[in-house]
């Protein structure tokens, strides 16, 4: 009888195989006490491990670069350093020469001090670097006794590998060839070791927790981290579909991947421009890979939450000037904050609401919280020299709301010029399209931004006015919902009437049935999660624009979701 | 003995790159350098010191160098903290 795990999906995409458990290979923790006679060939054993552990973590730094970039590969050049630590060294000394500890329990004990030191520190920055230490010590360890690190030669052809949680020097070590999943019971999705994950493109799960142990080593394992689903010991029948689903997975990987340097254009020549949804600046790198041509939704959020006081206008320049050059030529929309009183922020004395979205939230937030709000506008104009940005505003319901925060873009352009700062000449500045009276009244704002892109989440939300997390009314969060299409068909033909392009950055961009449809109406940009690309870009290089068209015609005439959704696969 | 205060730019505050690019630069200098921050001191050559300060951007930091070419490594050491980079 086949068993299902749930996990969460950190790099989508499929996997079967036998699974390989990585059991930790550290000794026991017992103290190992020495006589005052062997202090000198314990230092010496000690000292032997560090140049040991220097000349490995080297090497994975090295292969680090060459895999995953120059980003990932600071992560073990961090550890290098602390690995040759003199206050480290130092400690290690004394507890063998004069607490008479062995090496082993000494390294031990000297790296556990330091992690626990860190892990106490408030910022959740500092405190996820006792995990490095920790590393470290690892490292050191089995230098000291001698039993090295899993080498990738060891795993099998078709390896999953199942494993408490992984050091960033295992991720790199593993082939993407060999290892088709990595399922971990622990792991943030934001860890060192995601991030390698993602960046080398093998499919993971994490956060299994203690279901993993359902899992016997040689058990054949299908990891499907596109839901976060993992199925061990499929019965036959299972077996087949899923050996079906897999080999299906890697065609169209393939497919796909010969896509990536294809611009996204339909048959008849119809240009659509395939972008990337990225939260973070480091995030560039895998839209670009995954063959984005810009990046149409960078969500500044991430920037502000979690943190005792707002980021400095400096801070904020280093992130999207990163983000900016990583990108140019290419255009980087970002988005300026978007959040309200479901995400509480501490420096921020919001008024406390029954309906945080229907309250101050996005747009609203900040054209009350001023100053908060120059700060980051302030930061993406001086960054603007660096790259190609577009700025856009969440939530837009009245045109007010836009004039408002064009003023004091425009004023805070100025100030930056007295104050002798470059900005670039024109930065377009957009709308984003969520609530049905932006739809609704889009002929009047295109009037007065230079693009729109259609938040698809939030728009279904207010128009069908059914809570977008409400597990009971999933029949009213369905994009294709008639109203929505409507509401969508109407913006861009607006946008398009006075001249501005019409995007898409919500999830419905990255629906492949939803494409043609939205091809159709004549949008300009889809942009959406870097994995999704690949496969909408196949989609549209084999559209007809004008069928398409015609499509959005015939669909108009359907009167429920359902019957939109049967006819969009029918035709696919 | 030198000394100066100097406000974090790094987005991260002293964090792991950053943290070891003040490391790197401070071991090149031959005199003793130390990073004092909210009533902690850490020495700049030990980059486990240095994240134990916990250090954010924005945040003031006081640096101090004693020995030969004290000068010289604190201006380089305050212009590093400086920049986006330090």
């Amino acid at each position: 009888m086949a068993q299902r795990l749930k996990g969460i999906p950190v790099m989508p995409g499929l996997g079967l195989g036998y699974a390989v458990i990585l059991k930790s290979t550290l000794p026991p923790e017992i103290d190992e006490r020495i006589l005052p006679g062997d202090v000198g060939e314990e230092l010496k054993k000690f000292q032997d491990a560090v140049n040991q552990a220097c000349r490995s973590l080297e090497q994975i730094r090295d292969e680090a670069a060459k895999k995953a970039g120059d980003q990932e590969a600071a992560i073990f050049e961090a550890q290098l350093l602390m690995l040759q630590d003199p206050s480290l060294l130092d400690l290690v000394e004394q507890k063998i020469r004069r607490d008479l500890f062995g090496a082993i329990s000494a390294s031990r004990q000297a790296c556990e001090e330091n992690a626990a030191m860190l892990s106490s520190l408030e910022d959740p920055y500092f405190a996820a670097r006792a995990r490095d230490v920790l590393d470290v010590r690892d490292h050191l360890l089995r230098c000291l006794m001698g039993t090295p690190l899993q080498k990738p030669g060891d795993y099998s052809d078709r390896s999953v590998l199942v494993a408490d949680d992984l050091a960033p020097s295992d991720v790199i070590s593993l082939d993407p060839e060999k290892v088709r999943a990595v399922v971990l019971a622990q792991g943030g999705t934001t860890s060192h070791a995601a991030i390698l994950l993602k960046a080398i493109g093998i499919p993971t799960l994490m956060g299994i927790g203690v279901g993993l142990e359902r899992i016997g080593s040689g058990d054949l394992v299908f990891v499907d981290a596109n839901i976060g689903e993992v199925t061990i010991n499929p019965d036959d029948q299972t077996e087949m579909e899923l050996k079906a689903r897999f080999r299906a997975f890697k065609e169209e990987k393939q497919v796909l991947a010969a896509l990536k340097d294809l611009p996204g254009e339909t048959l008849d020549g119809i240009k659509v421009e395939l972008l990337g949804n990225i939260g973070s600046a480091e995030e560039a790198k895998f839209a670009l890979d995954a063959g984005a041509e810009g990046i149409g939704l960078f969500r500044t959020e991430f920037l502000f939450i979690n943190r005792q006081a707002a980021p400095s206008e400096d801070a904020q320049l280093a992130v999207y000037k990163q983000a900016l050059s990583a990108m140019a030529p290419h255009p980087v929309t970002i988005r300026t904050l978007d959040v309200g009183g479901d995400k509480p922020i501490p420096y921020l004395t919001l008024v406390e609401e029954i309906n945080p979205f229907l309250g101050v939230r996005a747009i609203r937030l900040c054209l009350q919280e001023q100053a908060l709000f120059r700060t980051q506008l302030r930061a993406l104009l001086r960054a603007s020299v660096y790259g190609n940005l577009q700025i856009m505003f969440p939530m837009i319901a009245v045109i007010e709301e836009l004039r408002q925060a064009k003023e004091i873009l425009h004023s805070v352009k100025e100030e930056l010029r007295a104050e002798g700062f470059k900005v670039a000449e024109a930065i377009p500045v957009g709308v984003m399209i969520e609530t049905p009276a932006a739809a609704v009244s889009a002929h009047f704002l295109a009037q007065e931004c230079d693009f729109f892109s259609i938040g698809t989440n939030d728009l279904v939300q207010y128009t069908n006015a059914a809570d977008r997390g409400s597990q009971a009314l999933t029949y009213l969060q369905d994009p294709l919902s008639p109203s929505v299409l409507r509401l969508i068909g109407q913006t861009i033909t607006q946008g398009h009437k006075h001249g501005i392009k019409v995007g898409m950055c919500g999830e419905m961009a990255g629906i492949p049935e939803a494409i043609p449809l939205l091809v159709g109406m004549g949008m300009d940009e889809f942009s959406m999660a870097p994995a999704l690309l690949p496969k909408a870009k196949s989609v549209v290089r084999n559209l007809d624009a004008k069928k398409a068209a015609l499509l959005w015609q015939e669909v108009k005439q359907l009167k429920t979701a359902q019957e939109i959704r049967d006819y969009l696969q029918a035709s696919l | 003995m030198v000394h100066s205060k100097v406000i974090i730019k790094n987005p991260v505050g002293l964090h792991a790159r950053p943290a070891a690019n003040l490391v790197k630069e401070a071991v090149r200098h031959q005199c003793a350098i130390r990073v004092e921050y909210n009533g902690k001191t850490a020495d700049a050559k030990s980059i486990l010191q240095v994240l134990a300060l916990g250090a954010g951007c924005g945040e003031e930091v006081e640096v101090f160098a004693d020995g030969p070419g004290e000068a010289g490594a604190l201006a380089t050491i305050v212009a590093l903290i400086e920049s986006e980079e330090g």
